[in-house]
């Protein structure tokens, strides 16, 4: 047992380090750090630099262009982006299809889409959720019918995040409706310029849009953009889920958060005093403070344990849980560190170029929009209450 | 980074093991509990015949361990098995102040200590002081050569039956002062010593500690006078690192339990496990200990840092310990039922363990505070 890094772990975690100190743009951090929206542009620059030093596919083999690290290099990289303030790369095409095509897809696809992920030509969506859909994935009624050599797709997904920036989607998509229902789904990829396609905003509770509706009017797609074999996409949607196990937990982004508490907290006064000196608040802060180092260990034993999917189902999704539930307990309690402030929102003060006199200390502007729009971490990737089933099911067979 | 134990260490985990699944019934455990010392002589001395005594020192003190992670894999094991023997109480707390402190004769009592022959206890805590470490109020006023104790010590563990205790007295300075600690060793044959012992309700054995102008000889005093604090907090640091870890061994039989009970348990003609609303309950109880676990090997693995950073992480270890191993204990009452009210079906003696643990050397609200103002000292 030995919790420190090794010297080769401290050799890589340098290597990081300098390559974020000579290769993040100080304007691209700043952004990130003050919690500034990012758009389009911003994303695809910080995609270009990584994938320029070959970084970009952290969690691919080497062959498909991937960085072949280990996930305890894959979580080293992650803290240290995070405390740069780099911003999270996009994960639809590198973590979510690209591990499916890697195992599933056919040499051709994997020859062909492989390679525009890194060099960027295209950005991804998912095509899971659908109105009827939500935490009941295998309910999905978005049908394709076998029409000569093209499937005819007709139905409608939802919370599809940054579609409005995607020009390709992958789906599931009913195929069939005999049998159980997970065993008529199939996994296939679609042109978002094909015919038929409409993509509409949804606008979020705190005003932003991220997320959108997509419909499938006839829309006609090559069979060859079939995943696999037909009828067993639940098994690669699932495949992505049972082996996701880096960066879960988001330890990263959450110690990034708790640092930026502990600063508002010392800057913000009660009675003259800096609130973090108040005891109700600092004990609130420590709670959330012992249960972050406590999952950071959590999270690096679920990465340094042999990869057996029997240890990493149910870890990773205790490690979901209380990623989220940290991660939302500190939003939670940054909005309270800001008092009345917490409520001024001037939407374009998030906006790059925003020239104005901040209201109220310049920290404050997105804390409570953060606050509500993470509501939907304990929703999306299987709501907690899906994990809480998972787990029980994978630990006692019930 | 490894988060694998040694093959020592394994060993020493398996060995525990056996000894506990062929020697340490549950029924006989509660007899011995019963008994006038609450512990067993003999199944002490086979323990130290184990060397499990000795994995809690080092080799410089005559043992062959003594660093976290021997603490932690033992104390695990000790959970499980629900041991009452005296392993806190003479082997980390006795064992630790003698190291810390002792001149070469006074060590040589750890020998005997290793050996199972000799137990010591420390008298710390007094009827006032909740847990706060620094609060001592019995003094010690030089008297010639030595001193003239007077004071109280409270919920002195396994100090009925001890050989000898180590007790703490304030030599100057005010009450709440970490400075002017002096620590005694005295045999608890000592006369004016007067000690009251008792059963607990997890089924452990303490006493209160009265102690009316007891003389005490110069050679008696353990390190420098007035110099003691260090020693009690590293002590108490090491014991704290023990008791969580025996929390995750009890923690993990009251899963077990449940996890079982939840599979077998027929209501509404089904098992009660069907049920999403005890299953989701479950779920939280199965993370939660993994949180536990994670928080307690930080512990073992920080206790040889700096002070700040060895206490943040024990302080941390105590309150994810204390609250989880709350969660643990109701949660496994109640979703077995009536059944686990029973003295008999064994669960309660477990969760009444669990839950005392976080009586004993501070609880999740004094570790709070503790771990608050630790990181402003850190700041």
């Amino acid at each position: 047992m030995d919790l420190n890094y090794s010297e080769e772990e401290l050799a890589f975690r340098d290597e990081v380090r300098a390559f974020l100190a000579a290769e993040l743009p100080s304007a691209l951090a700043e952004k990130v750090k003050t919690g500034k929206r990012l758009v389009k542009e911003d994303m695809e620059s910080w995609h270009a630099i990584m994938n320029k030093r070959g970084w970009l596919a952290e969690s691919w083999p080497v062959e498909y262009g991937g960085t072949g690290w280990n996930a305890v290099q894959q979580q080293i990289f992650d803290d240290e982006s995070c405390a740069a303030g780099a911003p999270r790369t996009v994960p639809f095409g590198l973590k979510m299809l690209a591990p499916v095509l890697i195992k599933y897809g056919s040499e051709e696809q994997k020859r062909t889409y492989l390679p525009r992920i890194l060099d960027g030509s295209d950005w991804w969506c998912q095509g899971y959720s659908e109105p009827g859909a939500g935490s009941d994935l295998a309910s999905l009624k978005t049908k394709a019918v076998r029409d000569g050599d093209h499937y005819v797709v007709n139905g409608q997904k939802t919370w599809t995040t940054l579609g409005q920036y995607a020009n390709m989607i992958f789906c599931l998509v009913r195929t069939s409706n005999e049998g159980k229902r997970q065993e008529g789904i199939s996994f296939l990829l679609i042109d978002m310029k094909t015919p038929g396609i409409t993509v509409r905003p949804i606008v979020l509770l705190e005003g932003s849009r991220e997320v959108n509706e997509v419909f499938f009017d006839d829309v006609r797609v090559p069979v060859g953009n079939l995943v696999g074999e037909e009828n067993k996409g639940w098994t690669y949607a699932k495949y992505l889920l049972t082996h996701e196990r880096t960066n879960i937990a988001n330890v990263g982004a959450n110690k990034v958060s708790l640092a930026h508490l502990k600063y508002i907290a010392e800057n913000q006064k009660i009675r003259g005093r800096p609130l973090i000196e108040d005891p109700i608040f600092a004990a609130r802060l420590a709670q959330i403070e012992m249960d972050l180092d406590a999952m950071s260990t959590t999270n690096l034993r679920l990465l340094s344990s042999p990869d057996s999917v029997a240890n990493a189902g149910p870890m990773s999704s205790m490690l979901k849980i209380k990623g989220t539930e940290i991660r939302q307990a500190l939003n939670d309690l940054t909005r309270r560190a800001l008092g009345p402030y917490a409520m001024p929102f001037v939407s374009e003060a998030l906006e790059t170029g925003y020239n104005e006199e901040p209201i109220g200390p310049d920290y404050a502007a997105p804390v409570s929009q953060e606050y509500f729009n993470n509501r939907k971490i304990t929703i999306y990737g299987g709501s907690n209450e899906i994990q809480r089933s998972i787990i029980t099911k994978m630990m006692m067979g019930l | 980074m490894d988060f694998n134990h040694t093959e020592d260490r394994i060993m020493l985990k398996d060995m525990v093991a056996r000894f506990i699944a062929d020697n340490y019934g549950l029924e006989e455990r509660n007899k011995v509990a019963a008994s006038a010392e609450g512990f067993s002589r003999d199944v002490w001395a086979q323990f130290a015949e184990l060397g499990l005594i000795g994995a809690l020192f080092s080799e410089e003190d005559g043992g062959f361990g003594g660093a976290g992670f021997d603490i932690a894999i033992l104390f695990e094991e000790l959970g499980r098995g629900l041991v009452v023997e005296p392993f806190v109480a003479s082997g980390i707390l006795g064992g630790t102040m003698l190291s810390m402190l002792g001149n070469y004769s006074q060590k040589a009592l750890i020998a005997d200590i290793i050996a199972g022959t000799h137990t010591g206890a420390l008298a710390h805590g007094e009827p006032s002081s909740h847990y706060d470490l620094s609060h001592v109020e019995t003094s010690a006023v030089p008297d010639g050569e030595g001193w003239i104790v007077n004071g109280s010590k409270a919920v002195v563990l396994n100090g009925d039956s001890a050989d000898s205790l180590i007790v703490t007295a304030r030599v100057s300075g005010n009450t709440w002062d970490e400075d002017g600690l002096s620590a005694f060793l005295l045999p608890a044959t000592t006369e004016g010593l007067e000690i009251r012992g008792y059963p607990t309700i997890d089924g452990l054995h303490a006493c209160e500690v009265s102690l009316n102008n007891v003389r005490l000889g110069a050679e008696t005093l353990l390190g420098d006078s007035g110099k003691a604090y260090p020693a009690i907090e590293m002590a108490t640091a090491r014991a704290n690192v023990a008791l969580t870890s025996e929390a995750i061994g009890l923690m993990e039989v009251c899963r077990d339990m449940t996890i079982e009970y939840l599979q077998t348990r027929k209501q509404f003609g089904v098992a009660i496990g069907k049920f999403q609303a005890l299953q989701h309950r479950m779920a939280t109880v199965l993370t939660e200990i993994e949180q536990a676990r994670s928080a307690v090997i930080n512990a073992a693995g920080r206790l040889d840092l700096d002070r700040v950073e060895r206490e943040k992480a024990v302080s941390s270890a105590k309150v994810l310990a204390g609250r989880i191993g709350r969660l643990v204990a109701e949660e496994a009452i109640q979703m077995h039922g009536g059944i686990a009210m029973t003295w008999e079906y064994g669960l309660a003696h477990f969760a009444k363990r669990l839950v005392m643990i976080d009586h004993q050397f501070g609880d999740v609200d004094y570790h709070t505070a503790r771990y608050v103002s630790l990181s402003r000292q850190a700041a």
